[in-house]
């Protein structure tokens, strides 16, 4: 293969700007090679994060050409050779270096979350019984890794900027994770709506389009969540309404 | 004088792995306070890319399956070679470790009948792995995150530990610098747990990441603890080979398990012939007998060979594309698209399908896969205390792949995720109960923190000295090439001239740029763990002149019953790392009783 063309954002806190790298590429590199590549020849303090390099820990997001995607899954090949690659950290939370950011706003909003809460075994030797077909459903949330690419395209904290009221697409997903599983018994539907700004979300699907685990976010968790959410804290003069047209 | 940072509690644990949270875990539980640090963002550790499952003798889809058979096939696939008392506890204390996991929340993939369903895997007798999909490593940090931070244990991420704090003989603390912003910080505590994973960085071809450098090795070793079977480097025999890009990657031994089988250039099911004496009986000898196994019934068939342990399977590639029988790009094939349908296969192996869907253009569903060996596990550690998992240093304590003893010459799949629940929760406990017996916290020397942050800092002064990341290339290269599957006497004296020119370089890296979030600086600091690391791997190579489970030498190609039970232990003399060779404990007569049968 070629050369090609890595425009890089570099930078620290408030200052920064795009840094192009040309480098030589192999066949079958990924966008992550290439940043290792600029690291090792060109940049050693270029910050990055990385851990698996095969789409499983959730490490790697940034945004290639402004959309939020893992560096490890993203192949050089699906973009035009003569043209430069543009590589930027993910806009939702604020910079510390390069391709890294503050992510620990995320695991803070975890801490909160209702946690797990079981019901009492069902067998004395502290076992329970549950079929495939019910932890499916909830299996569909728990493959989330945690990359926070949902997070990162939500209007509602990328644009909104609305950290303190919305816990968004990843912690929804983790709620509907704790929710549809079979043994749980914690309620989670009054959090969502006081705390979890479940309200801020308008159901765009931005979140799902991203997800590297092809999660449904949107169908799946938000919508059921906030059907749960207007069942417990029902509105009387809606009941009737509802009542009324039958 | 340098700003330090400084923080206090009982127990510190170093790693955030399935090992050292389930350590913080129950530290915590018993009252403690303690500090779980970690190299990454928690829940990155590489437990989470465990892809197959925890081995543990629930005995829910083969009843007949108990902790003597789990024992069984464990000191076997170790070739004999573990600590015998961890491979009991291990076996014995499984089951209770992964259904203490789903009271906490896991949500395993079920049996029919509605009980934690368990999948086959190489060396072991009866289906045994409790699993999710192919991300099984994904739920149990998951579960043990939440877990732990439920818990109150005061997380610090993204913080690299870089020595251990010594004072009158008794580890007390660990000195570290926060990634982000290049400051130090120390931390004192009366037990000190590493929980730190392997070593794999150290060679070409591997399955691990860049946090895989063996720190918490070599801080053992700086603190003058003992090591044990550190020849014993396991490479997993499927890797992806192409692109070279991916090339390490690991392909699960689920897709085995799960009916793949592995093929040469002639279309020949190979494995059936590379059938190791000790284990001709207990597999397949047909292709007919293999498939009615996989697909139909495993009471009445025998399993087929391409599960037999990793380093049999391995050697066997090696040998095949040696050969002129392997693939385009230097492996073989594993074929899985013949023997399940695509819906099956997506389902069972969904982040293989989409990993070679996406990285190498491969439809599983349709072709066969290229896979070759890839370093993966280092079966070699820190020596320590079957019960309590108390190091030779006081205060020192160790769990997880940091560990040694447990898995012999050779592990078995899935008897690591089982390992670390296990033995994590007992280095918690051993650390917590050591702790309340200490006093007051001892001061750690100023002259002992400034030292090492002299040391840390210096090379900001080089810069214009070497790449670091050049030196680390030119390690892995060595380690590939000199160190490998298979070893010589000549190699490795290679190997170790290698060593010692890197380490003069390493000594020379420069670095350029501030003290925050520096991948470059890192990796000189990283330099130091490496090669202390692969000195330790070398000279244990050189020392056990025979061959024995994942050990295997050229010039010296059997086992030699004079080796037997027999383990190489290194450590810290002053400047010199000393190599000696002590028996192992016997394996009491009624243990022995239990692994002969069936034999
Ligand atoms: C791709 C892959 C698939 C696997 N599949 C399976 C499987 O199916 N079944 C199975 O049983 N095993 C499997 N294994 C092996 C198993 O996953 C690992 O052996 C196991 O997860 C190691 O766990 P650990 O807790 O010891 O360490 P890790 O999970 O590796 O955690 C190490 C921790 O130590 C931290 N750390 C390291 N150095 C420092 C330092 N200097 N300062 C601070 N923190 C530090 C890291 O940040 C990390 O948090 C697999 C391994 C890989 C790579
Ligand atoms: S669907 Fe809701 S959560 Fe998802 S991106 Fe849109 S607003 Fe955000
Ligand atoms: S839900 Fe999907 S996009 Fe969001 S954090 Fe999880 S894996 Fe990433
Ligand atoms: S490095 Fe793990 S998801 Fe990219």
């Amino acid at each position: 293969m070629a050369k090609r063309v890595f425009r890089l954002f570099r930078g620290q806190g408030n200052t920064g700007q795009l840094v192009d790298y040309e480098l030589e590429c192999d066949e079958g590199m990924v966008v992550l090679d290439a940043v290792h590549r600029i690291q090792a020849e060109q940049a050693p303090d270029l910050a990055c994060r990385w851990n698996c390099k095969a789409g499983k820990c959730g490490s790697c997001s940034a945004e290639i050409n402004g959309k939020p995607r893992l560096m490890c899954m993203t192949r050089l090949s699906d973009y035009p050779p003569d043209r430069p690659i543009t590589i930027t950290p993910m806009k939702a939370f604020p910079l510390i270096k390069d391709l890294v950011t503050d992510v620990s706003w995320n695991y803070e909003v975890n801490r909160r979350l209702p946690e797990f809460k079981p019901r009492p075994p069902d067998f004395p030797d502290g076992s329970w019984r549950m079929y495939q077909y019910e932890v499916e459903r909830a299996q569909e949330f728990r493959k989330c890794i945690e990359c926070f690419l949902c997070q990162d395209v939500c209007h509602v904290l990328r644009t909104h900027r609305k950290h303190d009221e919305f816990i968004g697409p990843a912690f929804l997903t983790r709620a509907a994770a704790y929710e549809t599983h079979p043994l749980d018994t914690n309620d989670r539907a009054t959090y969502l709506k006081e705390q979890g700004g479940i309200g801020y979300c308008n159901i765009t699907k931005c979140c799902t389009e991203v997800c590297p685990e092809s999660i449904a976010i949107t169908d799946n968790a938000i919508i059921p969540l906030k059907e749960r959410v207007v069942d417990r804290h029902y509105d009387p003069l809606r009941a009737i309404v509802r009542l009324l047209k039958g | 004088m340098i700003e330090v940072q400084r923080h206090e509690h009982d127990v510190i644990v170093i790693g955030a792995g399935g090992a050292g949270l389930r350590a913080a875990i129950e530290a915590s539980l018993q009252g403690c306070r303690v500090a779980l640090i970690c190299k990454s963002l928690l829940g990155k550790a590489h437990t989470v890319m465990a892809e197959g499952g925890a081995a543990a003798a629930l005995g829910n889809v083969f009843p007949e399956d108990n902790w003597k058979v789990h024992f069984r096939d464990t000191m076997r696939g170790g070739k004999m070679h573990n600590n015998w008392r961890m491979a009991m506890i291990h076996a014995q204390e499984a089951p209770d470790r992964i259904r203490e996991l789903e009271a906490w929340g896991a949500l395993f993939d079920r049996t029919a009948d509605g009980r934690i369903n368990q999948r086959p895997f190489g060396g072991h007798t009866y289906s045994r792995l409790a699993h999710v999909g192919d991300r099984t490593g994904l739920e149990m940090i998951r579960v043990l995150q939440d877990k732990a931070v439920h818990c109150g244990v005061d997380v610090f991420m993204e913080c690299t530990v870089i020595k251990l704090a010594v004072v009158d003989g008794k580890v007390c603390g660990a000195l570290g610098y926060w990634r982000e912003s290049g400051r130090f910080v120390l931390f004192r505590a009366h037990a000190v747990v590493l929980a730190t994973g392997g070593i794999g960085k150290a060679w070409a071809i591997t399955s691990n990441s860049w946090e895989y450098t063996g720190d918490g090795h070599a801080l053992a070793y700086d603190a003058g603890a003992e090591l044990i079977d550190m020849e014993f480097v396991q490479f997993h025999p499927t890797g992806m080979v192409w692109p070279p890009s991916v090339r390490g990657i690991l392909v699960t031994e689920g897709v085995r398990g799960e009916g793949g089988v592995l093929l040469n250039n002639q279309g020949r099911r190979f494995m059936f012939d590379y059938m190791p004496e000790m284990y001709r009986g207990d597999f397949a000898e047909t292709e007919e007998e293999a498939d009615a196994w996989v697909t139909g019934d495993r009471k009445k068939n025998r399993r087929p060979p391409e599960l037999l342990t990793r380093d049999v399977v391995s050697k066997a590639i090696v040998a095949e594309v040696k050969a002129g029988r392997g693939s385009p790009h230097g492996g073989v094939f594993l074929d899985i698209a013949s023997k399940r349908d695509p819906e099956y296969i997506k389902k069972k192996l969904p982040s293989m399908y989409h990993q070679f869907k996406e990285l190498a253009g491969v439809d599983i569903t349709k072709e066969p896969m290229e896979v070759g060996p890839t370093v993966h596990y280092v079966m070699g550690g820190v020596k320590v205390d079957p019960e309590t998992q108390a190091a030779t240093v006081p205060g020192l304590f160790a769990a997880g792949e940091v560990a040694g003893g447990m898995h012999g010459a050779n592990r078995l799949g899935g008897n690591s995720l089982s390992d670390l629940l296990v033995f994590g929760r007992r280095a918690g406990l051993g650390a917590a109960e050591y702790a309340k017996r200490q006093g007051r916290l001892p001061e750690i020397p100023q002259n002992l923190v400034n030292e090492t942050v002299e040391w840390a800092l210096a090379p900001f002064e080089r810069s214009g000295g070497e790449n670091p990341y050049q030196v680390q290339e030119d390690l892995r290269r060595t380690m590939q090439e000199n160190c490998g599957i298979v070893r010589d006497q000549a190699g490795l004296e290679q190997a170790l001239a290698d060593l010692a020119k890197l380490k003069e370089r390493a000594m020379r890296t420069g670095i350029t740029g501030s003290r925050e979030y520096n991948p470059g600086w890192h990796t000189c600091l990283d330099l130091h763990s490496q090669l202390t690391v692969a000195e330790m791997v070398v000279r244990s190579c050189m020392e056990r002149k025979e061959s024995r489970g994942a050990h295997t030498r050229f010039d010296y190609p059997d086992s030699d019953p004079n080796w037997e039970r027999k383990e190489v232990v290194v450590r810290r003399d002053g400047d010199r790392m000393e190599v000696k060779v002590v028996p192992q404990p016997e394996i009491p007569e009624e243990l022995m009783t239990i692994i002969k049968e069936g034999a």
